[in-house]
């Protein structure tokens, strides 16, 4: 295990899916935001026309999908932006156009499916030098851009109206999260595959939403999160392959190593938003205040371990299915 | 400052402009031949009914819609092509202060210093002053780790009022900010806005009930159908929906029978029966 390691193709591998895994939340925690978590998927289909044009011209596949993202990109963008009711189904036809076009023009160029295979689900253990470079370099225009400009694109996806007020050209920075959305695919595409991209940028958002309560906690716990699950992953496929000499391809086990995330995640939000629901204040007023004739057997208060609440100006016990206030020496019902 | 308009930025010039402005969205005139000057200073009250153009005419003094006719200017400055907007602070309609992944208070108020911050630059020690006097002034000091979205709606309402005061300005719009918060908070809300305006601070506020901010208000707008119906004294809740604006005879407005035809309703048999005849007097 350790040789394989050292291994030179495997010690790219390892740095590719080191830069991906990094990256690729970071710009799927601003389409999260904006409630586009599909987008990504969207725009990995578009790709794959792209390939195939690389694949047909003998261009570099990369470069090629990386133009044809970003047109997408723009394109999807423009069509979000005119705010058209069917717009969801306009991006289902980009979608599927994309895919078949990408198929279609990949048999054009001569190629076997095999080939086209590589991108669709990823080959990381094939990855170059110049592969790596490129991956390294794009990379950090994402990193730097989703954390440098945090403040302008969490602005502008939260309240657009307020960011116009507030004088950021908010067209621009749309158009900028959808730019860096199809750069991430293209950049994503050797690690986990054009189709399996959207799910290394959306799945550790879901999980580091679970655990965090502002928008800069969720973005670093994601993007922690995607580096755990794309350098595990790909040790994982490297250490079930050579234990039961098989062929464990190393896309889908970060996908799968992800999700294992989110699953241990979620109980533990679910506690947390059940916690904070029974804590919540009720609402001022409005209380039906009646006299409780019941005995208690002992003084509600900090370590009485019933749950305490916030109402107007004191807090009320939830007891057997009542809010109690204390009055005085007895206790009204809220 | 770039004073490009044709008014003087002296200390009594109006801060607000707007000369024989329309709005038209979507092929239906919202606003016709607004005039209206804010000065220095003022606390105006925007009013009117749902659809009389108030909301529209705030969006278009902040640049947010394009007026069709007329001239809009904020400082002496035509509002297209205005840059200041450190001077300018708006608080929009509340739509759900949270998106698709959870921001806390401090997050939401710290997007008010935008104005002020340079690309690719972390906060400032004076731009973190701001943030925590803007929570203090709103009484949200202690809440400002939480997630907004666990807010009630009258404390995400004075999230939002937070976030506008983060940026210092001169300037404020506030859009219907009372809607649907609850009388403690609409109180909290007047002692903030009380005691901006006593520090010279011109506020705008659009509303269609003034509750506790009707002591503050130094002069009402009323708009109907597009145009401004009034501009004088304040007028309370009662006032601004009389049709005389309370100058004489007691008047109520009373629903017009709306007339029947008999012919059945197959082209649009989801309309509601009234609502044509609403339309209809709307457009007058």
């Amino acid at each position: 295990m350790i040789e394989l390691l050292s291994e030179p193709f495997m010690l790219r591998a390892l740095l590719a899916a080191l830069l991906t895994g990094f990256a690729a939340p970071a710009v799927g925690t601003y389409l999260v935001q904006r409630r586009m978590a599909l987008m990504g998927d969207g725009l990995g289909h578009v790709a794959v026309t792209g390939v195939a044009i690389g694949l047909l011209t003998g261009t570099s596949p990369t470069w090629s999908a990386v133009l044809v993202a970003v047109l997408g990109a723009v394109l999807i963008e423009v069509i979000r932006e005119g705010g058209h009711t069917n717009g969801d189904v306009a991006l289902a036809l980009l979608f599927y156009g994309g895919l078949a076009a990408g198929v279609l023009v990949t048999g054009l160029a001569g190629q076997s499916a095999a080939r086209l295979q590589q991108y669709l689900f990823g080959s990381i253990l094939t990855v170059s030098r110049t592969d790596l470079l490129v991956t390294a370099v794009l990379g950090s225009v994402i990193v730097i851009a989703s954390i440098g400009l945090l403040p302008q694109l969490f602005t502008v996806a939260l309240d657009p109206d307020f960011a116009r007020v507030a004088g950021l050209r908010v067209r621009f920075y749309n158009l900028l999260v959808a730019v860096l959305a199809a750069v991430t695919v293209t950049v994503a595409m050797r690690t986990v595959g054009l189709l399996l991209v959207s799910a290394l940028m959306v799945v550790p958002v879901a999980t580091a939403q679970q655990l965090s309560r502002s928008f800069r906690g969720t973005l670093a716990l994601a993007m922690s999160l995607g580096l755990l699950a794309a350098v595990g992953g790909l040790v994982a496929a490297a250490r079930l392959s050579l234990s039961y000499d098989a062929n464990v391809a190393p896309g889908p086990s970060i996908v799968l190593l992800s999700l294992l995330g989110f699953i241990a995640a979620w109980p533990v939000g679910v506690l947390a938003r059940r916690r904070a629901r029974l804590a919540a204040p009720f609402a001022a007023g409005q209380a039906d205040v009646r006299r409780v004739e019941e005995q208690h057997a002992h003084v509600h208060g900090p370590d009485c371990g019933h749950p305490a609440v916030q109402h107007d100006d004191h807090v009320d016990y939830i007891h057997d299915g009542h809010r109690h206030a204390e009055h005085g020496s007895h206790y009204d019902e809220h | 400052m770039t004073a490009a308009g044709p008014l003087p930025d002296t200390d009594d010039a109006p801060v607000v402009r707007v000369e024989d402005a329309s709005v038209e969205l979507g092929g239906r005139l919202i606003l016709r031949g607004v005039d209206l000057a804010v000065r220095p200073g003022e606390f105006v009250a925007l009013m009117g009914a749902n659809g009389s153009g108030k909301s529209t005419l705030v969006r278009a003094l902040t640049g947010l819609v394009p007026v069709a006719r007329g001239r809009v200017s904020l400082f002496g400055t035509p509002v297209d092509r205005f840059d200041d907007w450190q001077r300018v602070g708006f608080v929009p309609q509340r739509a759900g202060a949270a998106g698709g992944v959870p921001a806390s208070v401090w997050e939401v108020v710290a997007s008010g210093r935008l104005t002020r911050r340079r690309l690719f630059r972390p906060l400032g020690r004076r731009d973190r002053a701001a943030i925590s006097s803007a929570l203090e002034v709103v009484g949200l000091a202690d809440r400002s780790h939480d997630g907004v979205s666990t807010l009630s709606g009258g404390q995400q309402q004075r999230v939002l009022i937070a976030r506008a005061l983060a940026g210092g300005p001169e300037l404020l719009f506030l859009d219907e900010p009372t809607a649907g918060v609850d009388l403690p908070n609409q109180e909290a809300l007047a002692d903030t806005l009380r005691m901006l305006s006593d520090n010279g601070a011109t506020i705008v506020l659009v509303t269609h009930e003034l509750g506790p901010l009707a002591s503050l208000i130094d002069r009402s707008v009323v708009m109907r159908d597009g145009r401004v119906a009034y501009d004088g004294g304040p007028l309370d809740d009662h006032a601004v929906h009389q049709v005389d604006f309370g100058a004489g005879v007691h008047e109520h407005h009373h629903p017009r029978p709306s007339t029947h035809d008999h012919a059945p309703h197959v082209g649009s048999p989801f309309d509601l029966p009234g609502h044509g005849s609403e339309l209809r007097e709307g457009e007058r």
